[in-house]
């Protein structure tokens, strides 16, 4: 049984000139241990993915279909206060910006202890002992005095150190990691990427990392899901992703894998832009920027279907019409 | 930390000195006191005397000089109207202004505080939406108005309250006089220190609301609700904490306002203070007790800001910075 079973979830935002379906029909897990990377352009809808996981969509957004399964049983359709105390406990989340995300008012010590507390019943002198190991195990110097600091005595890749430490505190079986460099310093983001990479070996956590990074996902994550206007284009194994993208999207995507030497912050440029979701077209949602259209595309829209090693929304992998891959050459 | 109370003063005496040279200007420029003290049967001698007892006859600099160091040992002059010492006749009033400040202030942030944290974080619920629509109210009836309308409701209507006067008060110590001790002087307080607080509850909580939301809206916030804390401390622990912070400057000078507007309400109710002092001075030119009332007014406002920064310190770390700058690093 997968750690998290999301099975097309629906997001939709009611406004005034009707509903908006943010995310529409997204299927995927999470293994026990593993690290899903989570890409696309922006706007795709992978911030919302995460939201909708932990039950803190923004109303007016809401889940209008589909259902979350975390250990085989459903959290979707649970009370706040039941989330609550999943939030934390069995999925933590880790956000882009430390230089905000930590409250300036309370010592870091403060913070991680109410947070330990809050899951796990210990007294508030063990919780600080644990919050210190936390404090030292993301590589915090000198741990116990720097307790007692503030957020804004330490620089911003410690901050995000201190915010790993807060996600991870009550030991979650997964951690949301939502664009967790993309605010920090380019020379301090592969540290925070490694620190997180190894905190989930040691502590067999799962991560959906989500990132504009295919760098990160490359080095970091066991297997992809690309994501294009709400909905899941292509997911699979990374090397596969990689090296051998089943969807025209992906393939894109990849076209601006950065070199070491040429880091680039954003994906690709695919010519044109992802359309609003106001404005989705029928058929593929991809089709207007797709350099393999063909007339179904326009008609019809691809669900996921196998293509190779991974699964692909694109009808180029419909097995009853082509072979496998042939089309890609 | 004393060092930091030390330079705070410090920043005062400048204030202090300008709005004492204000206060002097009137003093010397605005009527002529001469003409006013003499009334109509006078001699050239008894003028010139009076001039030079008065001091008139000197420098404007060092008549200046002279005001601000009386002022410093409390000394105001004598009131034209009443040939009284201005600071017998202030400190006779300044019990009756205080208490009905400080009544008034509390009352304003006891109900204002409560009533804003609760519209920012039930901004849905009828009650909520209650207190917009009487915050409203509250934010555009001149005060004059208020307390005219409290006297017809509860002292003409009902006659429940005394609609002037302070009531009985009881006399403690050499000078101070509190009307908190008889039944009589808490009944007569009711009705101004509404007049007088409502205002400035209302624009609390309108503040404290509007900063509330915004604290709600933070990072922070979503990162302390991702982390699964409880609803209650995020809410009265972390955003409440957060929302004190611009609200207590604000806050902090509302009440200087508190004080400086006693004068319309004291007017309203007959309240025995000292803006009703000013009030009756202004009509006949009683230009001492007027200096000194805007002195003395000064004053209040430097002491409220430097409580104001002193809790600042207390509640914002970043401010704290000698600590901080000695562990800054990677
Ligand atoms: N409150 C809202 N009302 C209406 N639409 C919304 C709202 N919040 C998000 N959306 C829409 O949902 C879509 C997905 O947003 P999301 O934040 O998940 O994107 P993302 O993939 O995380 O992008 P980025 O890389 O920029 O973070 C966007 O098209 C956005 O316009
Ligand atoms: S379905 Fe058609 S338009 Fe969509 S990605 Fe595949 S080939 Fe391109
Ligand atoms: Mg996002």
């Amino acid at each position: 049984m997968a750690l998290l079973d999301v099975q097309n979830l629906t997001v939709e935002f009611p406004t005034r000139r009707g509903v908006l379906r943010a995310l529409d029909g997204v299927s995927f897990s999470i293994e026990a241990g593993e690290v899903l990377g989570v890409v696309g352009e922006s706007g795709a809808g992978k911030s919302l993915t995460g939201a909708a996981i932990i039950g803190l969509l923004e109303p007016p957004g809401r889940i209008a279909g589909g259902r979350i399964l975390l250990e085989g049983s459903r959290i979707d359709d649970l009370s706040q206060s039941q989330l609550r105390r999943i939030r934390g406990r069995r999925i933590g989340a880790i956000f882009q910006d430390p230089l905000t995300t930590l409250n300036p008012l309370y010592s870091i010590g403060r913070q991680l202890i109410e947070t330990i507390r809050t899951h796990l019943k210990l007294s508030e002198a063990d919780a600080r002992k644990r919050a210190v190991r936390w404090l030292e195990e993301v590589g915090i110097p000198a741990a116990a005095q720097r307790i007692d600091a503030y957020p804004h005595e330490f620089s911003g890749g410690q901050r995000q150190r201190v915010v790993i430490a807060l996600a991870l505190c009550a030991e979650p079986a997964l951690v949301i990691a939502d664009e967790p460099t993309t605010a920090l310093d380019v020379s301090i983001q592969a540290q925070i990427i490694a620190l997180l990479k190894r905190l989930a070996r040691d502590h067999g956590t799962s991560v959906m990392l989500i990132t504009h990074d295919m760098g990160v996902i490359a080095e970091t994550a066991d297997r992809v899901a690309v994501m294009y206007a709400g909905r899941i284009a292509e997911i699979g194994p990374v090397a596969e992703i990689v090296r051998t993208p089943a969807h025209p999207y992906t393939l894109g995507l990849m076209g601006s894998i950065p070199s070491i030497e040429h880091r680039v912050e954003r994906l690709a440029q695919i010519d044109g832009a992802m359309p609003r979701l106001t404005a989705i077209p029928q058929g593929c949602a991809f089709n207007p920027r797709c350099p393999r259209v063909f007339a179904r595309c326009r008609i019809e829209r691809p669900d996921l279907l196998p293509a190779g090693a991974t699964e692909a929304a694109c009808w180029l992998h419909d097995a009853t019409i082509r072979p496998l891959r042939a089309a890609h050459g | 930390m004393p060092a930091f109370i030390l330079s705070r003063l410090l920043q005062a005496i400048p204030v202090l000195l300008v709005v004492g040279f204000i206060a002097y200007a009137m003093f010397a420029f605005v009527g002529d006191p001469v003409q006013i003290m003499l009334g109509q049967d006078y001699t050239e001698v008894q003028r010139q005397a009076l001039i030079h007892d008065l001091g008139l006859d000197q420098p404007f600099f060092v008549q200046y000089a002279k005001f601000m160091w009386r002022a410093v040992q409390g000394e105001f002059g004598i009131s034209y109207r009443l040939a009284r010492p201005v600071s017998g006749l202030i400190a006779e009033r300044l019990p009756a202004t205080l208490e009905l400040s400080v009544t008034a202030t509390v009352l304003s942030l006891a109900v204002g505080l409560p009533m804003g944290v609760y519209t920012a974080v039930y901004r849905r619920s009828w009650l909520a939406r209650g207190f917009m629509v009487f915050s409203l109210a509250g934010i555009s009836l001149p005060t004059f108005l208020t307390g005219i309308l409290l006297i017809l409701c509860f002292s003409v209507g009902l006659g429940w309250l005394p609609s002037f006067g302070r009531g009985e008060v009881v006399h403690i110590g050499a000078w101070w006089t509190t009307g908190f001790l008889t039944l009589s002087g808490i009944k007569a307080l009711i009705l101004p220190a509404i007049t007088l607080g409502l205002f400035q509850m209302t624009l609390i909580m309108r503040l404290v609301r509007a900063e509330m939301l915004e604290v709600l809206r933070t990072d922070y916030i979503k990162f302390a609700r991702a982390r699964g804390l409880t609803d209650r401390s995020i809410k009265f622990g972390h955003a409440l904490r957060n929302t004190m912070v611009p609200v207590i400057t604000i806050v902090g000078l509302q009440l200087g306002m508190i004080v400086a507007f006693s004068l319309v309400t004291e007017t309203v109710f007959q309240w025995p203070g000292m803006g009703l002092l000013f009030i009756q001075s202004v009509g006949v030119a009683d230009i001492p007790v007027m200096s000194a009332y805007l002195l003395l007014i000064a004053v209040v406002f430097v002491v409220i800001n430097l409580v104001v920064d002193l809790l600042y310190y207390a509640v914002d770390p970043r401010l704290r910075i000698e600590r901080s700058s000695a562990q800054a690093g990677r």
